[in-house]
């Protein structure tokens, strides 16, 4: 319906954006396997692969990526229990109430993750509690909680109500009809969002920088990495979560798909 | 109450409070309340505390008018997010158009699938790819030189520029998908009545398509200016030595001037800002909570 | 095993709205007994009261004499099959029968065992193994059936659940239905705006309107013996015929209508001087041989016939009224008349009956 101009700017628009959009992937790739002392494309020194060995070999890296399992680990824990029951409370509630408490809610999804983490280290050092990654996790969970919640919400609100009642008529208590009739429903959408809040956890900076203690996670290993003595090792990790992350859009893509088509 | 007891019965209604109590009040709210009244304290030694030193006092507020720079850096941190958030909307409107009313089911999913994978990798890995291509000596400039089109190197990281070229990629896709969900929604036929009537391409968009889709330019707006305002990881990377964002500041009073009253009263003018400016677009464009929340 | 079920004066309001207004009565024990009345009078509001989902604002519901008042919907001796069934659709045929047994803690291989007896009770023994979604409409049926069976209630409640059925398949159902109502002998308390299914499959019928209790009576005295003029507009075709009441003497009354003035039996609530209305049946309003003998008579010209087959129904008035209705039995006579032959038509006293103008008298 357009015309023929303006579909081929617009073409030509998209590949421009593409190409700008993978840029920095492909520059990241690139650099991981250049031979230069610094993190760069050009100049080509050749070939090599040992960024990726000094990766290996690298002990606080390891020592990162357990901390960040760990943190996203304890995340999902605390989250996703959490935001189910308030998503709960919440898709039964009407009026004034259930409007104040969406709002509280849905805040910490726009408040910037430095105030979440200041906060958070705030409040607990106040209270006698000191930072250290324990801190970080409740930091991240007070914004994980409200996508986990706003998730299964969605869920519920398209559940039929009816069923909890023919269960709860045929004799069942309210913990058996929460057990066999309302979480295998949510099945789906709590184990999405039970990776979500690992992945919003082992990507988070801002919030896990205020309150690490001295404690290390990937985020913030990478970003020491380039910080102080810069090396192409960082491209090497860099690398290796895009293959996993690309690997887990596919795949999240690839089954969503099929679970659409049932 | 009533309702959600008969739903669920005591146990269940017991834990679903204290769950939603636990996150609200523990999380959330306490928090911020402790961080704002602490940024009223003075800092002291530990041998004045309790001694009449420790009073309640606007004096932290005060340091960011005395002091010139920090006040430049607060005017810059929201002139840069401005025009980050700005820059985003004209980069993703012609996308978000093309996914919603030009491109074919099929066209659409593998534009979104392409759209969202750099986003699922890491900020700082993503601002650190930027930060070689700026570079100097980088591939920006050895291509362009490569063609021609310059004969000798530009310095793009100067000033505000390479902050807020990051800032424009690390947030586009919270602007795409706000605003293709929003033109989604229009009629077709509205589009082609415009043109039958001879509306030009430009004013197609400018009378049409954009009142329609100002809902999702909001959301995408509050989305952009809060992730660039509060983004500490692109200003470090890509900023020019000189050009300071206000979260570094607000790192520094933490960490290194160990000043955490002083840190707060940042923090929290920084918070002051981001919720004037989304309480200012939910205003202007009549947008709820629920509709940032999608 | 079954209990008797005891609404004294219940009222449910919504906010300000009244949804069920004191309604009193009792359903016997073993008894299929059915709630007839238009959408939204109330019928699913008593029935959710009754199964625990709702309280009432007022009065008290008892079930086997004992007052339910706190006790929640898993603790009644009640089974409701709902509206939309409500069948679990992440289980399997066998286990959606099972649940109530489940989770009562019984034995998985009992709980199959008795599952796979029910779906044999309702013919059904080779779905056990299947999913919801691939059964039709009247397997669904049964299968919500056989699960509410598996408890083993005292009382059965159901909210239309015919309503999403084909006629074929509606119509075996309540022949099923009754069927499984007698042999298991459990109270059935049974929800419909279809009078038909009301009247063939009930040992007894309440009739409501906006949330009044209109009348409770067998389905023959529903017909035949209407209480007010809402149950016997809703309840059946009638002639009706509006006007003042002259004369009363004893069970019978004059009214004095546009048409005539007519004897007729008198309901309850009806005085001298009230503005009432007279219903008579289309098959009591007779023609030919029949009127000219009859009490009542009424003369106006031929308007169109319909053939029904085993009757035909034949429509007598002039244009811009609502035409009279008098069915007789096949007569190749009157499809012969032509447009605007004059009429008689007459009914005898004991076939009219006078009820108070209530509700309809805006109509
Ligand atoms: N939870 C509720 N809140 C407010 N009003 C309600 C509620 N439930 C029912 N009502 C109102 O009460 C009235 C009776 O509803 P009810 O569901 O009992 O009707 P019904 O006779 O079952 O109708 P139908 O044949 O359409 O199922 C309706 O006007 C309905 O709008
Ligand atoms: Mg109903």
């Amino acid at each position: 319906m357009e015309s023929r101009l303006t579909r081929i700017i617009v073409k030509i628009y998209l590949i421009v954006f593409l190409l700008y959009l993978f840029a920095p992937l492909f520059v990241m790739v690139i650099a991981a396997f250049n031979d230069s002392k610094f993190p760069t494309v050009m100049p080509w020194k050749g070939w090599t692969t040992r960024w990726f060995e000094d990766l290996w070999a690298d002990d606080r890296m390891w020592g990162a990526v357990g901390n960040s399992i760990l943190v996203g680990l304890a995340v999902v824990i605390i989250a996703v229990p959490i935001g189910t029951l308030a998503a709960l409370l919440l898709d039964s509630i009407r009026g004034r109430t259930r409007s104040f408490l969406y709002g509280l809610m849905v805040a910490p999804l726009l408040v910037p993750g430095i105030i979440i983490g200041i906060s958070t280290l705030i409040f607990w050092n106040r209270i006698g509690v000191p930072s250290g990654l324990h801190l970080s996790t409740v930091g991240q969970c007070s914004f994980i909680c409200s996508y986990v919640m706003l998730m299964v919400l969605a869920r519920l609100q398209r559940m039929d109500r009816s069923l909890e009642e023919a269960a709860l008529d045929l004799g069942a208590t309210h913990l058996q009809t929460l057990r066999l009739i309302v979480l295998p429903y949510l099945r789906t959408a709590l184990l999405t969002a039970a990776v979500l809040a690992f992945f919003q956890s082992f990507e988070n900076f801002n919030t896990t920088l205020f309150t690490r203690g001295g404690a290390t996670t990937v985020t913030i290993f990478i970003a020491s990495r380039i910080r102080t003595g810069v090396t192409p090792e960082v491209n090497a990790l860099g690398l290796v979560l895009i293959t996993i992350t690309v690997a887990a859009a596919v795949i999240y893509t690839i089954r969503k798909k099929n679970t659409a088509a049932v | 109450m009533k309702a959600v007891l008969s739903r669920y019965g005591t146990t269940l209604t017991g834990m679903m409070v204290l769950a939603t109590f636990i996150w609200l009040a523990v999380m959330v709210v306490l928090p911020y309340l402790v961080m704002v009244e602490f940024s009223f304290r003075p800092n002291l030694l530990p041998a004045d505390l309790g001694t009449e030193k420790d009073h309640l006092t606007a004096d932290n507020y005060g340091t960011l008018f005395r002091n010139t720079i920090h006040i430049n850096v607060f005017i810059r941190t929201i002139w840069g997010s401005a025009l980050a958030t700005f820059l985003c909307l004209c980069v993703s409107y012609p996308v978000a158009y093309f996914l919603a009313k030009m491109a074919t089911a099929k066209q659409a999913a593998v534009l979104l699938l392409l759209l969202v994978i750099p986003f699922w990798i890491n900020e700082i890995l993503r601002t650190f790819a930027w930060f070689i291509i700026l570079a100097y000596n980088g591939p920006l400039n050895g291509v362009l030189q490569m063609f021609g089109f310059i004969d000798k190197p530009i310095r793009w990281i100067y000033g505000s520029n390479g902050v807020i070229a990051g800032m424009v990629y690390a947030y586009i896709v919270f602007m795409v998908f706000p605003v293709y969900n929003a033109i989604e929604t229009l009629d077709r036929n509205q589009i082609e009545a415009a043109r039958d009537l001879g509306a030009s391409l430009w004013r197609i968009h400018a009378r049409v398509v954009l009142p329609h889709a100002k809902p999702g330019i909001a959301v995408g707006c509050i989305m952009v200016f809060t992730a660039a305002a509060g983004s500490y990881i692109v200003p470090a990377i890509l900023g020019a030595p000189g050009t300071r964002w206000f979260t570094e500041i607000i790192y520094q009073w933490f960490f290194e001037g160990q000043n955490w009253q002083q840190g707060s009263a940042y923090a929290f003018l920084l918070l002051a800002l981001c919720i004037a400016f989304v309480m200012g677009m939910m205003r202007v464009f009549k947008v709820g909570l629920a509709d940032i929340a999608k | 095993m079954s209990q008797d079920i005891a609404l004294e004066t219940v009222t449910k309001k919504f906010g300000d709205f009244t949804a069920v207004r004191e309604v009193a009565l009792n359903i016997r024990a073993g008894e299929f007994f059915s709630f007839l009345g238009p959408s939204g009078c109330g019928k699913t509001t008593i029935l959710r009261m009754i199964s625990g989902f709702i309280e009432p604002t007022q009065g008290v519901i008892r079930i086997g004499g004992q007052d339910m008042r706190g006790i929640g919907p898993n603790k009644r001796p009640t089974a409701l099959i709902f509206q939309n069934l409500a069948l679990f659709p992440l289980m399997p045929v066998w286990q959606n029968v099972a649940f109530g047994l489940e989770v009562r803690g019984v034995a998985k291989a009992v709980r199959r065992k008795k599952a796979e007896e029910l779906l044999a009770t309702v013919e059904l023994a080779d779905s056990a193994g299947k999913m919801v979604s691939d059964l039709s409409g009247g397997q669904r049926q049964r299968v919500a059936i056989a699960r509410a069976l598996a408890v083993e209630p005292q009382v059965m409640l159901l909210d239309e659940p015919l309503s999403a059925l084909d006629l074929k398949l509606r119509q075996h159902m309540r022949a099923e239905l009754r069927r499984i109502q007698k042999r298991t002998g459990v109270t059935f308390v049974y929800i419909t705006h279809d009078q038909g299914e009301a009247l063939t499959m009930s040992d007894r019928v309440a009739v409501m309107s906006q949330g009044v209790l209109q009348q409770v009576a067998v389905p023959m005295d529903i017909y035949n013996d209407p209480a007010t003029a809402f149950v016997a507009s809703f309840v059946g075709e009638s002639n009706v015929f509006a006007g003042r009441v002259t004369e009363t003497e004893g069970g019978t009354g004059r009214i004095e209508t546009e048409a005539g003035s007519f004897v007729a039996r008198l309901g309850a609530g009806v005085s001298r001087g009230d503005q009432a209305l007279l219903f008579v049946r289309p098959e009591q309003m007779h023609l030919g041989a029949a009127a000219e003998a009859a009490l009542n008579r009424i003369h106006a010209p031929f308007s169109h016939a319909e053939f029904e087959g085993n009757f035909v129904n034949v429509f007598c008035g002039t244009d811009g009224h609502k035409p009279l209705m008098s069915q007789t039995r096949s007569d190749p006579g009157v499809l012969a008349l032509t447009p605007g032959a004059p009429m008689t038509l007459g009914f005898e006293s004991a076939d009219g009956v006078i009820l108070p103008a209530g509700e309809l008298a805006r109509e």
